[in-house]
Parts: C-alpha cells; structure tokens; sequence
C-alpha cells in the first residue's frame, strides 16, 4: 500500500518536472487577435531554427530563432498568408526550415520512397506466399501405390 | 530466375546502405544557402565608423568582394580575423564588413586594437540585414560577383585553407568573368 502511494506521488513529481521542461519560453509578444496568435504560433512550431537545427522556432532560445519567431509573429499581424510566411523564411534559410518537405522532384524519393518499399514488400509476399501453396500442394498429390502402401501402416497401427 | 527475387532484400538493403554511409560525410552545419545566385538584398545601413556615410547594396556592385559577418561577441571572429588581415593586405579584393547584431564602440575599438581588414563596415546593429542574408551564425561570408549575385556563402572561419582551397578559386574565376563582361 506505502510502496503503490510512493509510486503514485513519484509519477506525479515526475510529470510535474516534465511539463516544466517542455514549457516554452514565453514571450511578451501581443497579437491582434487570438486567431493570429493561433496562426502564428502554429508556424512558428513548423519552421526549424536554422541554428539550432533540432529546434523548431518556439523551443528555440538562439537570437536567430527568437528574430525570425518575431517576424513570423509580425508577418501574421500584418495579414500575411501562411504561405508568404513559409516563402519568406525559405528565400531565406532555404527549403531546411520545413519540418515538412514540399513535395518536389528532389523530394519525390523521400514522400513516395515508404509507399514503394511497401508496395515491394507486398509483392515480395505474395510471390512467397504463392509458392508454398503450390509446394504445399503437391505434396498432398500421392499416387494409388503409395496410398496402399500407407493405409497397410496405418491398419498395423490400429492392432 | 525465380531466385533473383530473393535478393531483392539484399539489394534494396545495399542501396539504402550507400545513401547512409554518404551521409556520414555531410555537414548538417554546412546549410545550403538559399541566397546563392539571387543579388545582396536592398539595404540602406549606416559605416561602423561613420554613422553620417550610408552604405546600400548599390555600393558593393561593380567588384567581386567578399562581404564577412562579424562581431565583437563572436570567438570565431576573432579566430578568424587574423587570416582575414593577411588577405586584406594581398590586396586581392575588396572585404565588406557586416558588423552584426553589435554595438558602435566595442566593435570600433576592437578593430582599431586588432587592426582593421575591411574596406567598409556596414552596421547592421538589429540584424536586419543579417536576417535577408539568412546569417544564422558568425562568422558568414558572402563571395559577390561584380554584378552583385551572391555566388557563394561560407559559414565558419575563414582559415588559410578555406582560402586557398575553396574561396581564392572563385574568386579568380569570378575576377575572369568580371573582367571579360568590363571589357566586351
């Protein structure tokens, strides 16, 4: 009973220290309205720091990160569209600030590259699958002779 | 035939090793510069050392040069600096300074105890133009051809072997083109 109670109090430390961590910088920025801060912080969460690298733009406390969430936050302010925001930080940083590659003749093996192997993998399959069936079939496939000879075991089994 | 299909797996396997083993050599650093073949984007900033002389990107056209981002907070700038002394001095071609996301007297102070190997100082001191240049680090150098393309973007110090391997080539290559296009 002690030991469960400890478990339970260790989880919720834990937990507690978890959120703690993932708890992002906050910044004192004011949005027009709470859709664009909703917009905004969206994009800023799918753009990668350029620093950093393994950081997107909110997660991220270098100076780079911390301008360019700025801008992002100011672009929607101002009415940009998602789309000239992304246009904006890739004529910039390049296509490496998208968590989420555009589909793209460079990036057709990376978007369609898991639907081959598997496609690959089921006709791989399939062939396998197929003949063992036929193995399997013709081994059930005995003639007359060795059917005689086989209920003569059988019936000496029986005595 | 029908046991080529078993090797399938090997060879599928063998491929996606090749892909992985040649991205043990990148360097995920080493980012690809969006700006490489675009012109320096539009700015209007103020000379480190005389904040009356306003410099735009209309100043850099005419010469190949060598825009350099610094700043006195930076440990590899100062790494750095050295080699750049010794190219300025070869005379080879003009260096810009962006003195980035720093303040006036430090950075005039630091050049004038260190010595100063560029020909203008642009002071970008909120990173304005850093930013339209997609400096994510310093030091960045820029390679600009004379009709004021980005040609090239090296991020890190710039070493005697950076020079002499990667920058100085260039550089002769885009004098050349500057040269033929000045005299045609």
């Amino acid at each position: 009973m002690i030991k469960s109670i400890f478990t339970i109090m260790a989880a919720l430390l834990l937990s507690l220290t978890v959120t703690a961590v993932n708890a992002t910088p906050v910044d004192t920025y004011e949005f027009k309205s709470v859709e664009n801060q909703k917009r905004a912080l969206g994009l800023a969460h799918s753009l990668r720091c350029p620093q950093c690298q393994n950081q997107n733009l909110i997660d991220s406390n270098s100076p780079v990160a911390q301008d360019l969430r700025l801008e992002v936050y100011e672009m929607v302010d101002a009415g940009k569209n998602d789309a000239e925001v992304i246009e904006f930080m890739t004529s910039r940083y390049g296509d490496f600030v998208l968590y989420k590659p555009r589909m793209e003749a460079k990036t057709l093996v990376l978007w369609l590259g898991p639907v081959g192997l598997l496609i690959i993998a089921f006709i791989i399959g399939f062939i396998f699958i197929r003949k063992q069936r036929i193995v399997a079939t013709e081994v059930v496939e005995i003639s007359a002779e060795e059917q005689s000879e086989l209920d003569k075991l059988l019936k000496r089994d029986d005595k | 035939m029908k046991k080529l299909v078993l090797f399938i797996p090997l060879i599928l396997v063998m491929v996606m090793g090749v892909f992985l083993y040649k991205g043990l050599f990148l360097n995920p650093q080493q980012l690809e510069s969006a700006l490489e073949g675009k012109p320096i984007p539009a700015f209007q900033l103020e000379r480190l050392e005389d904040s009356s002389e306003i410099i735009t990107n209309e100043t850099l056209i005419g010469k190949v040069s060598l825009l350099n981002v610094w700043a006195t907070w930076c440990p590899s700038c100062k790494y750095e600096h050295p080699y750049l002394m010794r190219f300025a001095r070869q005379n080879i071609l003009p260096i810009y300074g962006i003195n980035y996301r720093d303040d006036r007297g430090p950075a005039i102070r630091e050049l004038t105890r260190e010595g100063d190997p560029y020909t203008k100082n642009i002071f970008d001191h909120d990173g304005r133009l850093g930013l339209d240049l997609g400096v994510y680090g310093a030091p960045e150098s820029y390679l600009v051809d004379h009709n004021g393309i980005i040609r090239y973007r090296y991020a890190g110090p710039i070493d005697q072997r950076v020079w002499s391997e990667t920058l100085l080539p260039m550089i002769k290559e885009l004098q050349a083109v500057a040269k033929q296009e000045g005299a045609s």
